[in-house]
């Protein structure tokens, strides 16, 4: 879309027209940012003078995106814990191998646990990508309880000293009470024996609106302390993410961009918002 | 499903019935709330703009026509649901069967969007309609998604063709013209194939999934979509379109909150109908796409149609017969019927989803009691039943305190339950008398029009459960099926 950059070059000239800032808007509706914000973004825009558009939009979005720390936790002297959950079909357990893998080539030894009992091989899937990765990974029976798997899964990590565990867990709508309480459970067996350092949120960066919904029922249902952003190499700009930020003041820790084992990126806010409207 | 965009829709309307006569001012109005509306439930930005503009063509034109009738409110929104259901794809489309067997359907989509889960739910949906299908697996890419498919296959007990194991091993295009030749020789009627998840933009996967198309030359290949997607499902399905072609569309997860703007953007970009929905994790969860019956729903008017025919598919005719004639004749009506009731009830589905289709259901306070509903008081209320000797179920008189102590030990429920769920069903009997009667309804008891009384729907005695929910799960369940 050279449209941003079109328009960008107008204002050099100092000659935008209302029609001009309408497309400008639309942009960014169709980015998924929302209908009122980029109708906010642009009112604000309006006011800049001077300057190149550009510049002015972009810091505009800024003061959006999340202040909260964006790097991975990690308890020094003890398995940190990292819990993945998300709606059905976001990437999770796609994510959970990249970021194993991730935090494997870092130099830190990793366990992953398969708690997604549900979906029909789930559990093969990430023993398929574990044994890629080379790491353990911890696993219960089909269909069965996923705190359980979680509870051994803990107490493996400690017992072998693993720097790292991270869960995966099966996909839910936020609207199912009793998932959501399901995942309260194995967050609550799992602290029985260590905490819980890290819940990431798993978000499918072409999902619309809906987003911000997931992303308020997760945080309220569990300490939700970042995002992954998923799919962010189709053609979407995933303006999502930023609303979500706005909205949650949640973090985006990761980008996933790819099926590969290595697609997945810590998060550049510049990147991205360079992203959101300049291509 | 299109519940914001339900609310927003009502309340739109609501501020415009207020008003006599129309004026232009109004209509702007109300098209300006129409149209965040569906952006902000993710509607394709020029699909909301030609909406809009559409009814806004029909509307401020023949203003004065609108307000010369008798209910100029009406005549707006009565365009608005016709734009809808064109918007939404006019008729419900069916599969179209090749002339010689097999037929051949293939998934294509983005990742994730719910390709496996649905081809098995597809599965079971034709085979329940006597069909013979086989599922073929040529997503080799996704790890285990060949295991998934075979489970999924399984579980709902149609055969899957999977010679390769997948995880990146194999050729899909292979499997899938081995497959198609496998279903002919063991005489198949129709043929499924698994395709993997692939990007709009990835041009190699998109040639791939070109060559699997032909192949095996597919006599319908289903675009499926999740119904969260956002403004990029303008993009993702112009470059399926483009890249393999697609002859429908199945839109999936459609059971959480999602605002379904795609639904209503899809259909109008790519001029290719919605045909299917899935609405649910169960292999049951999954019906025919009616644009008709969606608009009823986003415009408030609910889903009755819908919600008659699982009930139909839930009372077998005989019971259903039984019933109503019991009804008419006099028979007191026992605890056993009304445990029959309920036991079809729950083979109707959630309560939450059934009541959702009913009018007016999904708007601001009913959707919130809507929300909070608790699906396992039906399993409750069925315990404590029961319970009951077949003697207490004939006649509830004989139930004195210590019968009811006993049948709250043996339901695990405490006694003001039983006593509580005895009460509304002694008034719920005496009502039905009373209608038998002629008497009509006893003062004091709304009902919502045109509903039978289903057992269960007396006042509430003491407040102590919330027989509300009972009373009107009763409903539409016996309303339909004596319909």
């Amino acid at each position: 879309m050279a449209l941003f950059s079109k328009l960008f070059a107008k204002i050099r000239s100092g000659s935008l027209s209302s029609q001009d800032w309408l497309e400008l808007e639309r942009s960014l509706i169709e980015s998924d940012l929302g209908a009122r914000s980029a109708h906010e973004v642009i009112e604000l825009a309006k006011k800049v003078k001077g300057e190149s558009l550009e510049d002015s939009v972009t810091e505009i979005l800024e003061t959006w995106l999340s202040a909260q720390d964006r790097t991975i936790a990690n308890a020094p002297d003890r398995t940190t814990t990292i819990l993945v959950v998300g709606v059905n079909g976001t990437g999770k357990t796609t994510s959970v191998a990249k970021l194993a893998q991730l935090l494997h080539s870092r130099g830190s030894s990793v366990m992953v646990a398969a708690a997604d009992t549900f979906r029909a091989a789930a559990i093969e899937q990430l023993q398929t990508w574990g044994g890629r990765i080379g790491i353990p990974v911890v696993a219960g029976k089909a269909q069965g309880d996923p705190a359980s798997v979680a509870f051994d899964a803990i107490s493996q990590a400690i017992s072998s000293n693993s720097n790292y565990l991270i869960i995966d867990t099966a996909g839910r709508l936020h609207t199912k009470s009793g998932l959501m309480d399901e995942l309260e459970k194995i967050r609550r067996v799992v602290e029985k024996i260590s905490p819980i350092d890290e819940v990431l949120l798993v978000v499918d960066a072409t999902t619309g609106q809906n987003g911000i919904t997931q992303a308020k029922t997760f945080a309220e249902k569990l300490h939700v302390t970042g995002l992954i952003a998923t799919k962010m190499d189709g053609s979407t700009k995933g303006g999502i993410a930023l609303a979500i930020e706005r909205e949650t003041g949640l973090p985006v820790k990761f980008v996933g961009t790819g099926e590969g084992i290595g697609d997945l990126q810590v998060f550049d806010s510049k990147r991205y918002l360079h992203g959101l409207i300049s291509d | 499903m299109f519940d914001s965009l339900s609310s927003k829709f009502s309340s739109a309307f609501a501020s415009l019935r207020k008003k006599g006569r129309i004026k232009s001012g109004d209509l702007t109005e109300i098209l300006d709330e129409i149209r965040l509306a569906l952006l902000d439930s993710d509607v394709a930005l020029e699909v909301a703009d030609s909406f809009i503009e559409r009814i806004n063509a029909r509307t401020a034109n023949s203003l004065d026509e609108i307000n010369r009738g008798i209910n100029p409110s009406q005549a707006v929104f009565d365009i608005v649901h016709e734009e809808l259901v064109a918007i939404l794809g006019g008729t419900a489309r069916r599969i179209r069967y090749a002339k010689v067997a097999p037929t051949v359907i293939l998934l294509t989509g983005l990742q994730g969007a719910g390709k496996t889960s649905l081809a098995g739910k597809l599965a079971k949906y034709l085979k329940d309609q006597g069909n013979t299908p086989i599922l073929v697996a040529s997503d080799l890419q996704r790890p285990n998604a060949v295991t998934q498919l075979q489970v999924v296959g399984e579980s709902v007990g149609v055969p899957v063709f999977a010679p390769e194991p997948g995880n990146g091993i194999g050729d899909p295009v292979k499997v899938a013209k081995s497959g198609l030749a496998f279903a002919k020789d063991k005489q198949h009627n129709i043929v499924i194939v698994d395709t993997a998840g692939r990007l709009g933009v990835d041009a190699e996967l998109m040639a791939q999934a070109r060559n699997i198309r032909d192949a095996v030359n597919p006599d319908e290949v289903l675009f499926v979509v999740d119904a969260m997607i956002g403004q990029d499902a303008v993009k993702t399905a112009q470059a399926f379109l483009d890249g393999v072609g697609f002859d429908a569309v199945v839109l999936t997860k459609l059971d959480g909150d999602a605002r379904g703007g795609a639904a209503l953007s899809i259909t109008e970009i790519t001029g290719r109908p919605i045909m299917f929905a899935a609405t649910g994790e169960k292999v049951g969860d999954f019906d025919l796409f009616y644009p008709d019956r969606m608009a009823s729903r986003i415009l408030g008017l609910g889903d009755v149609q819908t919600l008659a025919e699982q009930a139909k598919k839930a009372f077998d005719g005989e019971s259903a017969a039984k019933l109503e004639e019991k009804f008419a004749s006099g028979d007191s009506f026992t605890l056993d019927d009304f445990l029959s009731q309920l036991e079809a009830m729950k083979k109707m589905g959630s309560m939450t989803k059934l009541l959702g289709m009913l009018p007016g259901m999904n708007s601001g306070a009913m959707k919130k009691q809507l929300d909070n509903f608790d699906e396992s008081e039906l399993v409750r209320t069925q315990a404590i039943v029961q319970s009951m000797t077949p003697a207490e179920r004939t006649d509830p008189k004989i139930l004195n305190g210590s019968r009811r102590v006993r049948i709250a030990h043996g339901s695990g429920r405490q006694v003001s339950e039983v006593n509580s769920l005895v009460e509304r069903f002694t008034q719920a009997q005496k009502v039905m008398k009373q209608m038998r009667n002629g008497g009509g309804l006893p003062a004091g008891m709304a009902l919502p029009p045109g509903m039978a009384l289903p057992p269960g729907a007396g006042k509430a005695p003491g407040g102590q459960k919330p027989p509300k929910k009972k009373s009107r799960s009763g409903n539409p369940a016996k309303r339909a099926a004596s319909s």
